[in-house]
C-alpha cells in the first residue's frame, strides 16, 4: 500500500513547465491555487500557533503564562491571521480560483495576471502584517477599536493595518475576477440554471468582496492616518466618534463572515448532491438564498454594536434585520436535508465533513439568532457565548467545509487519492475535539465569563482545562491531514477523472487537468446535478 | 480589414476569450467592477462627512469659508476640460488615429497637471495658516466680527478635508501615471481600432476620478456663504 | 448569457465628437450655476441644489463620457448597485445619529 505507484505522466498543469519561475510567474488559476494552498496553510498554523498560547495561558485561573499585555496581543493576532489571512480567502482563493473555470467549462479565469496579482499582495500583506507582529504585536483586538488603536495603543498598529489594507485588495481582485468570469466566460449551453451552487455561492461572496472590503480599507487607511498625523475623526478628543468607527469598521466585517461561509455553503452544496447521489432538493432557492444571504447581510452590522452607545431606536432596527438574515441560511439547510431524503448515501470523508458542517453550523447560526435579541445580547456580548458562536460558524461550519473541499476535489487537483481510514480518522477527531473546545465555552459565556481576558475566576476553571484539552484533540486533527494529504502526493493511489461518479464539469477532464484544462469546449447540454442520468454506480472509492 | 490590422488583432486576443469581443466586453466590465470598488473606498470618507456634517453644522459652515472658492471653481472647471480632452483622446483611438490620440492624451495630462498645482497652492495656504490637525492645528474665521463657534469640531472638518481631497490628488496623480503610459504605449503603436480597451479603461478611471471632485467641490467649498447661521 | 449574441461590436459605438463638446458646455454651466447658487441664502435647501447640480453633472459625465448610455444592461446594473450600496452605508448609520437624541429625558 505504501509503495510509490508507477505511472506514465500524461502532461497536465503540474509537469507542464518546471522551475521556480514556472510557478512565481505562472497565470494559470490552478497553479496558483496551489500558491495559495501552501500560503493560507502557512497562515493557518500560525494564527493556529497563537490560538495554543491563549488556550494554554486559560489552563489556570491566574494570569501565570504571559503577562495581560502580551495575551492582549495573543488573541489579536490569532485573530487578525485567522480573519484576514485564513478564513476570508480560503475557500474562494484555493477551491474557487481552481475550480470556477473548469465548473463553467473556461481555460482560465477572466484576468489571469490579475489573478497573480492578487495573490502578490496577498504575500505582502500577510508579511507586512506578521512584521509587525513579530517586531513587536497588535493589542487592539482584530477590531481596531478607537481611540485605543489610534491614540493609546502602544504596538504596531499601522503595521497590522497596513498588512490587512494590502490584503484586502487582493481579496477585491479575486471577487471582481469570479464575478466577471461567471458573468462572461460560461461555457455553450451552461445557462444559470444549469450553473453548480459552489459558483452561485462564490458569486455571492464575491459581491460582498467587492462592495464591502474598500469600506474596511478606507477606515483602517483612517485610523492610520489618525495614528500617524492626528487627523482626528475617531477621537473623542478632536470632537470626532468612536462609534463612527466601529460603523465603518463593521459595515465590511460583518459581511465578511459571509465572505467566509457562502464558498463553505457551496461545497456542501456539492458534496451533499454527490454523496447523496441527487439534485439538490430546491435548487433554485440555494441559489438565491445565496444571494439574499449576500443582500441582507449588508444590512445588519450594528449588531456588533448593540451595547456600545448607538441609538435603542436605530439596535431595534439592526435587531430586527439580523433575524432576517438568519432565513435563507436555514433554508440551504432545510434543503440539504431534503437533498439526503431518499438519497444513496455513501459515508465517505467528504461527507462526515460535510454532515459535521451541518450540525456544526445549526448550532452556531442559531446562537446568532440568540444573539440578535437585544436583550439576550446584553447579557452575553463580550462574554465567551460570542465567543463559542463564532467558532461555531467559522470553525465547526467554515474550516470544516475547507476540510470538506479539499478532500472531495484533491484527486483532481493532485491526481491522487487520499487515504481513506486516516482521513475518517482525522474527521472524527476533529468533530470531537472541536465540541469539547467550544461547548464549554457557551457554557462559560452565559455564566459570564468575560471574552480577551487572561485571568478568571476559579469556579471556571473545569471548563476552560475541557476547553484547552479538546483544542489538542482538535489540533491532531488537523495535524494528520497535513501529513497524510503530502504523503498521497507520492504514494496516494492515482485517481483518474471522476472517483467520485460526481456530475460536474470539472470531473470531465483528467486528474490533474491539462493546463488550458479542456482539450475543446464543453458544450452543456443537461442541467446541474444530473445524477438521475449518471451511471448507476455507487461510488467506490474508498474503503 | 487589412492585413496588418488582422494581425495586430490576433496577436492582441489573450488564448481564453473566443474572440476579441468577448475580451473587450470582459475588460470594460471589469474596468467598471473597479471603480464600483473604487465608489465605496470614497464611500466611507463621505459617510464620515455625511455624519459630521448633520452633528456640527456651524463648525463646517465655518471650516468651508477658509476654502479658496475661486480656486476650487477653477480646479473643477481644469477637470472638466480633461475629461473633454481625455474622451476626445478614446475616441481617436477608435478612429485609427493614433497621433491625434496621443495629442489629446497629452492635453489631458496638462490639465491634470494643473489640477495639481492648483491643489499645491491650495494646500500651502491652509498649511500656514494652520489648518492642518494635529498639534498645530489653529483656526480662525478671520472676521473679528464673527470669531469661531467650534473650533474643535471645525478641525474635524479640515480633518476630512485633507482626507478626502488627499485620497482625490493620490488617484489624480495614479492618473497622470496611467496617462503617460497610455501616450508612450500609443507612440509605439499598441493600439487599434480593434484593440484599444486600455485606453478605454484609463478614460473611465479618469472620468471617474473627476466625478468624485465634481461631489467633492460643493460638499466642501460651498456648504454656506452665511456667517454664524 | 455567453453566446456573444448581446454584445456589441467590439470596434465600440463611436460618438460624435460634437456631442463631447455640447456635454463639456453644459457641465461648465452647471459649475457656473452651482457656486452662483452657493451664494444665494436657501437655507436647507442650499446643499439640496448643490447635491442636485452634482448628480446632474456626475449623470451627465457617467452616462456619455463613460458611455454607459452604450453600454450593456450588466453596466448599467453595476452602476446603480454601487449607488445602492452607498445609499444603505449612508442611510443605516443615520439611523443611529439621527435617532441617538430621541432617547434624552431631558424636557421633551
Amino acid at each position: 500500500m505504501a509503495t510509490a505507484v508507477q505511472t506514465v505522466e500524461r502532461e497536465n498543469y503540474l509537469n507542464a513547465n518546471y522551475g521556480i519561475k514556472s510557478w512565481l510567474l505562472t497565470t494559470d488559476h490552478k497553479r496558483i491555487a496551489i500558491l495559495y494552498l501552501i500560503s493560507i496553510t502557512a497562515m493557518f498554523w500560525i494564527g493556529g500557533f497563537f490560538a495554543m498560547m491563549i488556550r494554554l495561558e486559560l489552563l489556570t485561573p491566574a494570569g501565570d503564562l504571559v503577562s495581560s499585555d502580551t495575551y492582549n496581543k495573543l488573541f489579536t493576532m490569532h485573530g487578525i491571521i485567522m480573519v484576514f489571512f485564513f478564513l476570508i480567502p480560503s475557500v474562494p482563493a484555493v477551491l474557487g480560483n481552481f475550480l470556477i473555470p473548469l465548473m463553467v467549462g473556461a481555460k482560465d479565469l477572466a484576468f489571469p495576471r490579475v489573478n497573480l496579482l492578487s495573490w502578490y499582495l496577498y504575500i505582502i500583506g500577510g508579511i507586512t502584517a506578521l512584521v509587525a507582529m513579530i517586531t513587536g504585536g497588535v493589542d487592539t483586538g482584530w477590531t481596531f477599536y478607537t481611540p485605543f488603536s489610534t491614540t493609546y495603543s502602544n504596538t504596531h498598529v499601522i503595521g497590522a493595518a497596513l498588512g490587512i489594507f494590502i490584503t484586502g485588495f487582493s481579496s477585491i481582485l479575486t471577487g471582481l475576477n469570479f464575478i466577471i468570469t461567471i458573468h462572461r466566460m460560461r461555457a455553450p449551453g451552461l445557462t444559470w440554471r444549469r450553473l453548480p451552487l459552489f459558483c452561485w455561492s462564490n458569486y455571492a461572496a464575491a459581491i460582498i468582496m467587492i462592495l464591502g472590503t474598500p469600506v474596511v480599507a478606507v477606515t483602517l487607511l483612517l485610523v492610520a492616518l489618525e495614528r500617524a498625523f492626528h487627523i482626528g475623526v475617531f477621537n473623542p478628543q478632536l470632537g470626532g466618534d468612536p462609534l463612527l468607527f466601529q460603523h465603518l469598521f463593521w459595515f465590511y466585517s460583518h459581511p465578511a463572515v459571509y465572505i467566509m461561509i457562502l464558498p463553505g455553503m457551496g461545497v456542501i452544496s456539492e458534496i451533499i448532491a454527490c454523496f447523496s447521489r441527487k439534485r439538490v432538493f430546491g435548487y433554485e432557492f440555494v441559489a438565491l438564498a445565496s444571494i439574499a444571504i449576500a443582500v441582507l447581510g449588508f444590512l445588519v452590522w450594528a449588531h456588533h454594536m448593540f451595547v456600545a452607545g448607538i441609538s435603542v431606536y436605530a439596535a431595534l432596527v439592526f435587531s430586527l434585520l439580523s433575524y432576517l438574515v438568519a432565513i435563507p441560511s436555514a433554508v440551504k439547510i432545510f434543503n440539504w436535508t431534503a437533498t439526503l431524503f431518499k438519497g444513496s448515501i455513501s459515508y465517505n470523508t467528504p461527507m462526515l465533513y460535510a454532515f459535521g458542517f451541518m450540525g456544526l453550523f445549526t448550532v452556531g447560526g442559531l446562537t446568532g439568532v440568540f444573539l440578535a435579541s437585544l436583550g439576550v445580547d446584553v447579557h452575553v456580548t463580550d462574554t465567551y457565548f460570542v465567543v463559542a458562536h463564532f467558532h461555531y460558524v467559522m470553525v465547526g461550519g467554515m474550516v470544516m467545509a475547507y476540510m470538506a473541499g479539499l478532500h472531495f476535489w484533491w484527486p483532481k487537483m493532485t491526481g491522487r487519492m487520499y487515504p481513506e481510514a486516516w482521513a475518517k480518522l482525522s474527521a472524527l477527531l476533529v468533530f470531537v475535539g472541536f465540541n469539547t473546545t467550544f461547548f464549554p465555552q457557551f457554557l462559560l459565556g452565559y455564566m459570564g465569563s468575560p471574552r480577551r481576558y487572561h485571568a478568571y475566576p476559579p469556579e471556571f476553571q473545569v471548563l476552560n482545562v475541557l476547553s484547552t484539552a479538546g483544542a489538542s484533540i482538535l489540533a491532531v486533527g488537523y495535524v494528520l491531514p497535513m501529513i497524510y494529504f503530502v504523503w498521497s502526493l507520492r504514494y496516494g493511489e492515482p485517481a483518474g477523472p471522476n472517483p467520485w461518479n460526481a456530475v460536474g464539469l470539472e470531473w470531465m477532464t483528467p486528474s490533474p487537468p491539462p493546463t488550458f484544462n479542456f482539450d475543446e469546449t464543453p458544450v452543456v447540454t443537461w442541467e446541474a446535478y444530473d445524477y438521475e442520468h449518471q451511471p448507476q454506480e455507487e461510488v467506490t472509492v474508498g474503503h | 480589414m487589412a492585413t496588418s490590422e488582422i494581425q495586430v488583432a490576433e496577436h492582441s486576443l489573450q488564448h481564453h476569450f473566443a474572440d476579441m469581443a468577448q475580451q473587450k466586453e470582459t475588460s470594460t466590465f471589469g474596468m467598471w467592477m473597479f471603480l464600483l470598488t473604487e465608489i465605496m473606498f470614497f464611500g466611507g470618507l463621505f459617510c464620515a462627512y455625511l455624519v459630521y456634517r448633520a452633528s456640527y453644522y456651524h463648525a463646517f459652515v465655518e471650516g468651508s469659508q477658509k476654502m479658496n472658492i475661486w480656486l476650487g471653481a477653477t480646479n473643477t472647471a481644469v477637470l472638466i476640460c480633461s475629461s473633454l480632452s481625455m474622451a476626445l483622446g478614446v475616441r481617436a483611438a477608435q478612429m485609427a488615429k493614433p497621433k491625434l490620440m496621443i495629442v489629446l492624451m497629452l492635453i489631458t495630462i496638462m490639465f491634470g497637471l494643473g489640477f495639481l498645482g492648483i491643489k499645491a497652492v491650495e494646500y500651502h495656504e491652509h498649511w500656514v495658516n494652520h489648518e492642518f490637525p494635529g498639534p498645530n492645528f489653529h483656526f480662525e474665521t478671520g472676521d473679528p466680527a464673527h470669531p469661531a463657534t467650534d473650533p474643535q469640531h471645525t478641525e474635524i472638518y479640515f480633518s476630512l478635508y485633507w482626507a478626502m481631497t488627499g485620497l482625490h490628488a493620490l488617484h489624480m496623480v495614479i492618473g497622470v501615471g496611467l496617462v503617460t503610459w497610455i501616450v508612450i504605449a500609443g507612440y509605439l503603436g499598441a493600439f487599434s481600432p480593434e484593440y484599444y480597451s486600455p485606453v478605454e479603461n484609463v478614460g473611465l478611471y479618469w472620468h471617474f476620478v473627476d466625478l468624485v471632485w465634481i461631489y467633492l467641490f460643493p460638499l466642501l467649498y460651498l456648504i454656506s456663504k452665511k456667517h454664524g447661521g | 448569457m455567453a453566446d456573444h449574441s448581446e454584445h456589441t461590436d467590439y470596434v465600440g459605438h463611436i460618438i460624435p465628437a460634437r456631442i463631447y463638446y455640447m456635454i463639456w458646455a453644459v457641465l461648465m454651466v452647471l459649475t457656473a450655476t452651482t457656486v452662483f447658487a452657493a451664494t444665494i441664502e436657501l437655507g436647507v435647501f442650499n446643499i439640496v441644489l448643490a447635491l442636485l447640480i452634482a448628480t446632474i453633472k456626475g449623470t451627465l459625465v457617467v452616462l456619455f463620457f463613460m458611455h454607459l448610455r452604450y453600454s450593456t444592461k450588466l453596466t448599467m446594473v453595476t452602476v446603480v448597485a454601487s449607488i445602492f450600496w452607498l445609499f444603505i452605508l449612508f442611510s443605516l448609520t443615520m439611523t443611529d445619529y439621527i435617532t441617538r437624541a430621541w432617547s434624552t429625558y431631558t424636557g421633551h
